[in-house]
């Protein structure tokens, strides 16, 4: 019984791989499609599936068609590397991967390693959604790229913000409990006393990762703290059931956060009514961004009815397919080695830079604040008739942040 | 310190009560029919994308009626047609039913309403602050919650203590044989608790989903806490599970409001012992606390609180 | 005689099925797959030891696993960092004495009660684990996890390991001797004091036995072999976080072993090759394949709480009178209904499924088996329901009769024994 269940396993996953032959250059798409974290996965491959139609409408890479294979990975960064082999097995040679710190280093750590033992039949990775600082310094691989900033580059860009800003004076940290959270809270306060010695850091907390239904309590102590700004690191139902307890206790603190805008973030604003309150750190805004970009954008609402969540994965295909021109190969090594230290147009407008040292993209960065839209602004976000405003750029030369990295060169 | 202590003993009733919802219902059914159910907080969650998808389209009020009606029934037919052909089977068999449907409960949320959190509002007429303490506001709908759960906890009380049904019910509870052999329905009565049951859960995720966020991890999300719940209070209890839920209400709340670290207490040479165990504040580990004191119940006293069974 | 004979033939038929498999399934994901299903089957056969057995229902049996997996890649880089002689062959005999430590400690306090008391307290165990595994950086790496390199350990035999292939044969070694171990464990006396605590506790007090202590040593046993599987994993994925000590990973055996089958030794072998095969492909077939997984779980438990092991054992006589060819009529006439009813139950979830989550972006045609359809038309939804209604009135007119069939042919191959 078990081997004929073992037959019938591997035959089937044989035909699944050798189905797809060789005439496409292949990029899977490995995040979570199914549980909890799909709702955001989904969008990413819709992403990356418009975008491959557009470079395929320009003749391919290479006349080859781009197609993008869907792998679903759980949010399990054991599955992922099971995911990976699936994807080596059917004939990828580029990964692209966002969701989630832990799946992304395994994943570098995966392709890393198995490149070191199947010299030859390389594999690269493409990370557009990981901000874990440990991939682009002790953690960096030769064959990782990042296109979204790094935490560090994001709390650097806000601390460039808040620099600006006289008014603040009493920040808040609230973050969840794991590697990320406690990233930002370091970084927070590390760049604020660097940046703004005068601000008093009033209260500084830790929570538990995805297990608070009622953040009352902690609202309670803001509130207590007399802070007039919060600096967060929360995401999904964390974000979402942060801002709802304030408003409910009716704290008018500003937030300073990475992860407002995330899936469902907009229509949390919108329900607490905190009008140009809450603020995230973007890589670009649809509001404002170049003619180019917003006639795509159009395009891409009324296909998908979502905005571009990731302008990072517009550069990161462009890039590619420039990489893939320059070096007139498909191979993942040439390429790797085109995109180190390139330049490239970004979408949103400017240019930005592909860092050789540590494989981490560096482009103009925007802080904006959520409310009702103003006058000539024409994208709102989740139907809610509410919409970003750009409050500062932060030029990509401010957002520059050093790097530990050593990386092993093939 | 005042407001922090007022509100932190406020949210924790709150929470207390909106955890007494459910797990009254859940310590119905196990006391009767001895099915711990995985997928009672999943009619907690049926409850609240009812009450908002009728929200949306009527009101909030006719939610607030129909919604639990709808979970009460849809609980029944469950019982009728899916618990009561796994009984045969026994104990186990029962409660991995309910760990299967609670899953498929999740998978069908996820299907209909999508995967992100829905816009489920307060209502407009309870949309105000009720009050105002130093600085702090306290939104009415919060208020209304705590009535709501109130009101029910009497209306239970009443019905099991007063009424006809609650004595053959209290019956059943301690001698389901004995019941059945003074000719009632044993089988219907499992029904009716376990419909009125998931209803509560029902009830409790309509008033519950406005204020929280209505996502489709929200079942899973509360699951394990009622089960600390009745346990800690003692399975078939109902007064345990009261008195339970305001503990564990309360616990949580007020341990997020400490700043205390095992170091600060006890010195940070003798914390140092624990690692980074001595130097993590309470209020990081205060969702962990439920679970040890489950832990800790169950080794030192395994009838719970209020108990008066081993089972 | 005769059946250790034929125990030792099927132990020897495993092995060498374990030796050829990767030679008839060569591609990476065959070997990726295999290596994770050997891992499984440790795993399921050491949480059926508690829950077939000895009437355990744990909530918490991936504790042991993850914390075994943990220890093992700590060791794992400390072999490596200090060049210990300790070649990699070794590390689950460190994942075993891992299981072994934290088995003795939580089993202490988990296995004085049985039945609900006991499931509560692997709950409550479970979850705590797993938040503090959020919370000690050092040990659990917070939520990226601890990684190793299973090639930088001492060579063994020339082998470092690197390659999937070894790593299989290494999996397939321990697997088998675990297979053969646990085995021999339900065998041996304190195997039958295990069943007789399941099944009835106050006699096995009564013939002297302490419960609690019979509770408590298959406890650690199962902890022991559930660190071997750990560890197995650990060296697999050269990756222990946070998540295999989570409620998932303690659900995910849960649905192996029951669905393969807790009242047989092999049942939990056959759930683990099952679930892992369907969890790793099932997903790229369709994007609700968790509900698929659920509703195969609550079938199981309503309509055959033997599992799979138990449907095929009701078989053994009929095989072992010659009288499995008089139910092949009807199960080919049953075959019918069944698969209508199932195509209509996909046919109608792929459809709602579509209709719900994806056409609002991809328009309403979609494929189902690679029939192209329009979601947005009636049509494919009267099908999918006449199929399912047409099954099930079938299978209940057709039901009665295969049970008939199967007495039948049940009393006729005793009857023709007893000649």
């Amino acid at each position: 019984m078990k081997k004929f269940a073992v037959t019938v396993a591997v035959a089937m996953g044989l035909t699944c791989g050798t189905a797809a032959a060789q005439e496409t250059a292949k990029l899977a798409y490995i995040d979570p499609l199914s549980g909890g974290g799909a709702s955001i996965g989904e969008v990413g491959l819709k992403h990356y599936q418009w975008l491959a139609d557009q470079i395929n409408a320009q003749g391919g890479l290479l006349g080859k068609k781009l197609e993008i294979l869907p792998l679903d990975n759980k949010t399990n960064p054991q599955e992922a590397v099971v995911q990976a082999q699936k994807a080596i097995d059917a004939g990828a040679r580029y990964i692209t991967q966002g969701n989630g710190s832990s799946v992304a280093s395994a994943l570098s750590d995966f392709v890393t390693k198995y490149n070191e033992r199947n010299p030859g039949k390389e594999v690269l990775y493409f990370n557009y959604a990981a901000v874990d600082d440990a991939l682009t310094n002790e953690k960096c691989s030769f064959w990782h790229f990042r296109w979204d900033a790094s935490s560090s580059i994001k709390m650097a860009a806000m601390t460039n913000y808040l620099k600006g800003q006289p008014s603040v004076k009493k920040v808040y940290l609230i973050n969840q409990d794991y590697s990320f959270g406690q990233g930002v809270r370091k970084l927070a306060v590390e760049m604020l006393k660097a940046k703004r010695p005068d601000i008093e850091i009033v209260g500084d907390e830790l929570h538990p990762l995805l297990k608070i239904t009622d953040f009352s309590p902690y609202v309670a102590k803001i509130k207590a703290s007399g802070a007039d700004s919060v600096i967060t690191g929360n995401w999904g139902q964390d974000m979402a059931l942060l801002l709802k307890a304030a408003a409910d206790a009716g704290l008018q603190a500003n937030w300073y956060t990475y992860y407002a805008g995330g899936a469902g973030g907009p229509t949390a604003i919108k329900q607490t009514g905190l009008a140009d309150k809450v603020h995230d750190i973007v890589e670009g805004d649809p509001n404002t961004a170049i003619e180019a970009a917003q006639a795509k954008e159009a395009e891409f609402r009324k296909k998908y009815n979502i905005g571009i969540w990731y302008p990072r994965a517009v550069n990161e295909i462009r890039m590619f397919a420039q990489a893939v021109k320059e070096a007139n190969s498909l191979d993942p090594k040439a390429v790797a080695l085109k995109l180190e230290g390139m330049t490239a147009d970004v979408f949103d407008g400017g240019k930005g830079t592909m860092r050789k040292d540590d494989h981490q993209f560096f482009q103009d960065m925007y802080l904006r604040s959520f409310g009702p839209l103003k006058a000539g602004q024409t994208f709102d976000e989740e139907g809610t008739g509410w919409g970003w405003t750009v409050k500062g750029k932060i030029a990509s030369a401010d957002t520059t942040v050093p790097t530990t990295c050593k990386m092993d060169r093939p | 310190m005042l407001e922090l202590i007022t509100f932190s003993t406020l949210n924790g009733v709150l929470y207390g009560m909106l955890l007494f919802m459910m797990a009254s219902g859940l310590t119905l059914i196990f006391s009767m029919m001895g099915v711990l159910n995985f997928a009672h907080a999943s009619f907690y969650m049926i409850g609240a994308y009812f009450g908002f998808e009728i929200s949306r389209r009527i009101g909030f009020w006719p939610g607030f009626l129909v919604a639990p009606v709808l979970v009460g029934v849809i609980g029944g037919l469950i019982e009728r047609y899916g618990l009561r052909r796994v009984h045969r089977f026994g104990h186990v068999a029962e409660l991995l039913f309910t760990f299967g449907l609670a899953f498929v409960i999740e998978e069908l949320v996820n299907m209909i309403w999508g995967k992100l959190p829905v816009d489920y509002r307060v209502p407009p007429s309870l949309d105000f602050v009720a009050f105002r303490l130093f600085d702090t506001t306290y939104p009415a709908y919060r208020i209304f919650m705590l009535a709501t759960a109130v009101a029910m906890f009497v209306f239970l009380l009443v019905i099991l203590k007063r009424t006809r049904v609650g004595l053959i019910i209290q019956a059943a509870l301690t001698h389901p044989n004995m019941v059945a052999m003074l000719g009632h329905n044993v089988p219907q009565v499992f029904m009716m608790v376990f419909g009125v049951g998931a209803g509560l859960a029902g009830l409790a995720g309509v008033i519950a989903g406005p204020a929280l966020v209505t996502q489709p991890s929200m079942a899973a999300l509360l699951g394990p806490i009622l089960f600390v719940v009745i346990v800690v209070g003692g399975l078939g209890s109902l007064g345990g599970a009261f008195v339970a839920s305001l503990l564990i209400g309360l616990v949580q709340t007020f341990a997020v409001a400490i700043n205390v670290s095992l170091a600060d207490a006890i010195g940070s040479s003798a914390a140092s012992l624990f690692g980074e165990l001595g130097r993590t504040p309470l209020a990081q580990i205060a969702p962990v606390l439920p679970y040890l004191l489950l832990v800790l119940v169950l080794i030192f006293r395994p009838r719970g609180l209020f108990g008066t069974r081993e089972t | 005689m005769m059946g250790g004979v034929r125990i030792l033939l099927a132990f020897v038929a495993l092995a060498a099925g374990l030796a050829v498999a990767p030679y008839v399934f060569s591609s990476g994901v065959a070997l990726t797959m295999m290596s994770l299903m050997g891992v499984m089957i440790i795993f399921a056969l050491s949480y059926n030891m508690l829950l077939g057995q000895t009437g355990l229902l744990s909530f918490g049996h991936a504790v042991y696993y993850g914390l075994a997996g943990f220890c093992a890649v700590h060791a794992m880089n400390l072999i490596a960092a200090n060049k210990l002689p300790v070649p990699l062959p070794a590390v689950p005999l460190i994942g075993a004495a891992a299981g072994l430590f934290f088995g003795l400690i939580f089993g202490a306090v988990s296995t004085r009660r049985a039945g609900t008391v006991f499931a509560m307290i692997s709950l409550g165990l479970g979850e705590l684990v797993a938040a503090f595994a959020l919370v000690l950086h050092s040990f659990f790496g917070g939520e990226e996890g601890i990684a190793a390199n299973r090639a930088k350990l001492a060579p063994f035999l020339g082998y470092k390991f690197g390659p999937q292939i070894q790593v299989y044969y290494l999996i397939a070694f321990w697997c088998l001797v675990c297979i053969i171990l646990m085995y021999a464990i339900t065998r041996t006396p304190f195997g039958r004091m295990c069943n007789a605590v399941r099944d009835n506790p106050e006699r096995a007090e009564f013939i002297g036995y302490s419960t609690q202590r019979v509770r408590f040593q298959a406890f650690v046993l199962s902890a022991v072999f559930a660190g071997v599987a750990g560890s197995l994993a650990a060296i697999n994925f050269e990756l222990m976080n946070s998540q295999a000590v989570g409620a998932a990973t303690s659900g995910q055996v849960l649905l192996m072993t029951f669905v393969g089958g807790i009242g047989h030794f092999v049942g939990p072998i056959i759930g683990a090759v099952l679930v892992t095969f369907l969890q790793i492909s099932l997903s790229d077939i369709t994007k609700a394949w968790m509900l698929y997984f659920g509703l195969l779980f609550i079938l199981v438990v309503m309509y055959a709480p033997g599992g799979i092991a138990g449907w095929l054992a009701l078989h053994r006589p009929l095989l072992r009178g010659g009288r499995i060819f008089k139910l092949v009529p009807i199960y080919a006439l049953t075959a019918v209904p069944l698969a209508a009813l199932v195509l209509g139950c996909i046919l109608f979830i792929e459809l709602a499924h579509h209709m719900l989550v994806e056409a609002q972006s991809e328009g309403p045609t979609l494929s189902v088996f690679k029939i192209a359809m329009n979601g947005a038309k009636i049509g494919p939804w009267l099908s999918a329901l006449v199929l399912f209604i047409g099954g099930a009135l079938g299978l209940r007119a057709l039901l009665p009769r295969v049970g008939d069939a199967w007495a039948l042919a049940i009393a006729d191959s005793s009857g023709k024994a007893a000649a």
